[in-house]
């Protein structure tokens, strides 16, 4: 992107909170949204326009566990860790998913087409265990059914490899 | 026209109702039953009824709080009983409007049993029943009738001294008279002041307060207006996590719409008292529920603790006075204006008003929301509400507070829910996760996930959480690896104390009450572990 459509961006995210106290978080949240991460870049124009410290927002994404540094896969699946589903056998679906398509939680395929992360309830704790990929959710998931899932998002190549 | 008095309210819930036909299908959309399939079945319904030209209108809902029955799908007709009908996916949606809408036979097979138990709903009046996104509905409901009464009627000392006769306490887990809390923030001077609504809901296994934004939002909101009355904050946030998009959506939505009726913003219901929200979103840090980090958060900051006093009813948000009220809290206090003090402090026990929302998950036969009135006992809720653990297994214990609570074996079962009792048993109220576990469920397992729930979430900023809950963890994981010694039990109540005197907020605090009350009543469990 270049520096002219960056400040642009950042513009229109950024305005609607200029001038609300406490903003940051939230502004955050809107570029999370729009990009699916945080990146550098967007980051040192935000601390640019907001005028505070890049060393700030750092601060801040580093604490909180939403926020993403690198740009995830192209799917994100999600497994719920809550106690819910850590005791209706979550902790399978982990393994299974690894021997699926090689990664744990907190890491990406290297094709990009998957990031796992771990998530702490998704509040469908009545079906668990649940999973999501992207915005769907799937509840009572057993690991025979991980496969099935995830070929539903792969591309074909991949989707061979994982069924 | 907008509504500036209770009769204008009335008139309107009277419109509303009138308008309303008798013959409807509803169909339960919150993040639960969209999770089952909720969406389609609601599409198929649709889809089949203009087909076939029926005229029947299909309504939206949230959740009714029989999760392990998603999708529900109520039907009601003229002339006939209104029947639930469970797990209801969209090849049944066929069936069910050629018996039953068409045919005018119940297809009983499909119909959700109706029980008779202890359930009462007070907090969950609407959910399930309402349109949430529909503030016509909850004006229907005689929603905003209690802001009306508050504002018109009632001083903001009248309207505290009514909560503290009403006995409410506090239901994101200490039990804090509001009344009282209401009363120290009004009595705080400063030329701004606010008042947050707490919809972090931390305690990963339980979703009361999800059920409630999603269900109803309007009862919470106008619990929070209410409070900005009394304690005469001059704006309010809701602040909800990240990980609840829907709820997220239905609160915004609702404040819309409520600004449009004036029941928000500049000179609510026509009185000269003005009051806005602003929502701002939590972003996965557990420990931003406590309520000084989650000030620190709103704040834009990282979010971390500080040491009370100074309380945020004295110095809070952006350093001024700011009451912190849960979710279910709130939706208790529109409930208590609308049908008075007495008749909630009439409900459950003298310390102990109302009822309480729980959360039964696990291994548990019905998993959902369930309200009781408080003290009810355990054993009405596990095993008459929740049917038991289910396919044949024992129940053993179950666990309430979250992270900062314990495990209540079998045999104590009788005891009826009270912030009091569940504290003599080693546990907490918390805020209404109840986790069944059964036969199959290693105690030791459990204390190490909850205690490693809390290691990740220490924001470490004292030592006594960070490095004391770290030990702790190594010790548990070596006693489930087989390599325990009996001084390990020792060490692990040592550190406990440490912990629960020298940490800086209640996260720390807390953190090592699953491991203290699992070897106050399983330690046999853990010397299997370190004998074998
Ligand atoms: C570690 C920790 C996490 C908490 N999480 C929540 C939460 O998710 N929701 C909540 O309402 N209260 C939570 N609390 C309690 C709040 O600090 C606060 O007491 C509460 O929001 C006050 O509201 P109430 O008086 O209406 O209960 C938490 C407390 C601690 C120590
Ligand atoms: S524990 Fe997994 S959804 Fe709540």
């Amino acid at each position: 992107m270049d520096q002219e459509q960056l400040r642009k961006e950042v513009d229109e995210i950024v305005k609607p909170w200029e001038g609300k106290e406490g903003n940051l978080i939230m502004v955050l949240h809107q570029i999370q949204n729009r990009y699916s991460y945080v990146p550098r870049d967007i980051s040192f124009e935000v601390a640019k326009r907001l005028n505070v410290p890049l060393a700030r927002i750092y601060e801040v994404i580093t604490f909180y566990n939403y926020f993403k540094l690198e740009a995830p896969g192209k799917n994100i699946v999600s497994v719920c860790l809550g106690t819910a589903c850590y005791l209706k056998g979550a902790p399978k679906l982990i393994d299974e998913i690894e021997k699926q398509i090689g990664v744990k939680p907190g890491e990406t395929t290297p094709d990009g087409q998957f990031h796992v992360q771990a998530v702490r309830c998704l509040g469908c704790c009545g079906l668990a265990p649940v999973i999501t990929v992207g915005q769907k959710v799937y509840s009572a998931v057993k690991p025979e059914q991980v496969a099935g899932i995830l070929a539903e998002y792969s591309e074909p190549a991949t989707a061979a490899a994982a069924s | 026209m907008k509504p500036t008095s209770i009769q204008d309210l009335a008139t309107m819930q009277d419109e509303i109702v009138k308008s309303g036909k008798n013959t409807w299908i509803k169909v339960g959309l919150s993040t639960c039953g969209i999770a089952a399939g909720a969406q389609e079945t609601y599409f198929e319904l649709r889809q089949q009824l203009r087909k076939a030209q029926i005229q029947v209108e299909v309504k939206r809902c949230g959740c009714a709080g029989k999760c392990a029955f998603e999708p529900l799908v109520e039907v009601a007709m003229e002339g006939m009983p209104t029947v639930t009908y469970k797990n209801v996916s969209k090849d049944m949606v066929s069936a069910i409007i050629e018996k039953h809408i068409t045919g005018k036979q119940v297809i009983k097979e499909w119909a959700v049993p109706q029980v008779k138990d202890k359930q009462l709903r007070v907090v969950l009046r609407n959910c399930g029943v309402i349109d949430p996104d529909n503030i016509r509905d909850y004006i229907a409901a005689g929603g905003y009738q209690a802001l009306a009464k508050v504002l018109l009627e009632s001083s903001p000392e009248q309207v505290i001294a009514d909560l503290k006769k009403s006995g409410l306490r506090g239901r994101g887990g200490a039990g804090f008279p509001t009344g009282l809390k209401w009363d120290i923030t009004s009595k705080s001077q400063a030329d701004e002041k606010y008042i947050v609504c707490n919809a972090d809901e931390g305690d990963p296994g339980a979703y009361m307060d999800r059920g409630v934004l999603e269900g109803d939002p309007h009862a919470v909101l106008e619990g929070l207006v209410i409070g900005g009355y009394a304690t005469g904050a001059t704006k309010g946030f809701f602040y909800i996590r990240a990980e609840y998009p829907l709820a997220i959506e239905r609160a915004e939505k609702a404040i819309k719409q409520a600004r449009a009726q004036g029941f928000l913003g500049q000179n609510i219901l026509g009185t000269d008292f003005s009051f806005d929200l602003e929502i701002r979103l939590g972003a996965g840090a557990f420990v931003c529920g406590e309520e000084t980090a989650l000030i620190a958060s709103i704040e834009g900051k990282r979010g971390y603790p500080h040491p009370r006093p100074p309380y945020p009813s004295v110095k809070g948000v952006f350093d001024k006075p700011t009451c912190i009220n849960n979710v279910e809290t709130l939706a208790n206090v529109s409930a208590i204006f609308a049908k008075g003090p007495e008749w909630f402090a009439s409900i459950g026990l003298e310390k102990s008003t109302g009822t309480k929302v729980f959360a039964v998950t696990g291994k548990v036969a019905n998993s959902g929301l369930v309200e009781v009135p408080m003290g009810t006992t355990i054993r009405e809720i596990v095993y008459d509400i929740g049917g038991g653990a289910g396919g044949g297994k024992k129940v053993k214990a179950i666990q309430t507070g979250g992270p900062s609570g314990g495990v209540i074996p079998e045999e104590y079962f009788d005891t009826p829910v009270t912030y009091e009792e569940l504290q003599k048993l080693g546990s907490i109220m918390g805020s209404g996760g109840m986790i069944v576990m059964d036969e199959d469920d290693s105690m030791v397992d459990i204390a190490k996930f909850y205690l490693g729930f809390c290691v990740d979430e220490s924001c470490g900023k004292c030592a006594p959480c960070r490095i004391g809950g770290t030990q702790m963890l190594h010790l548990l994981e070596k006693i489930a690896d087989g390599k325990g010694e009996l001084a390990d039990l020792g060490s692990l109540r040592k550190i406990s104390r440490a912990m629960q005197k020298a940490s800086l907020c209640g996260l720390g605090q807390t953190a090592s009450n699953p491991v203290l009350s699992t070897l106050r009543y399983f330690e046999n469990e853990y010397k299997d572990l370190i004998k074998a």
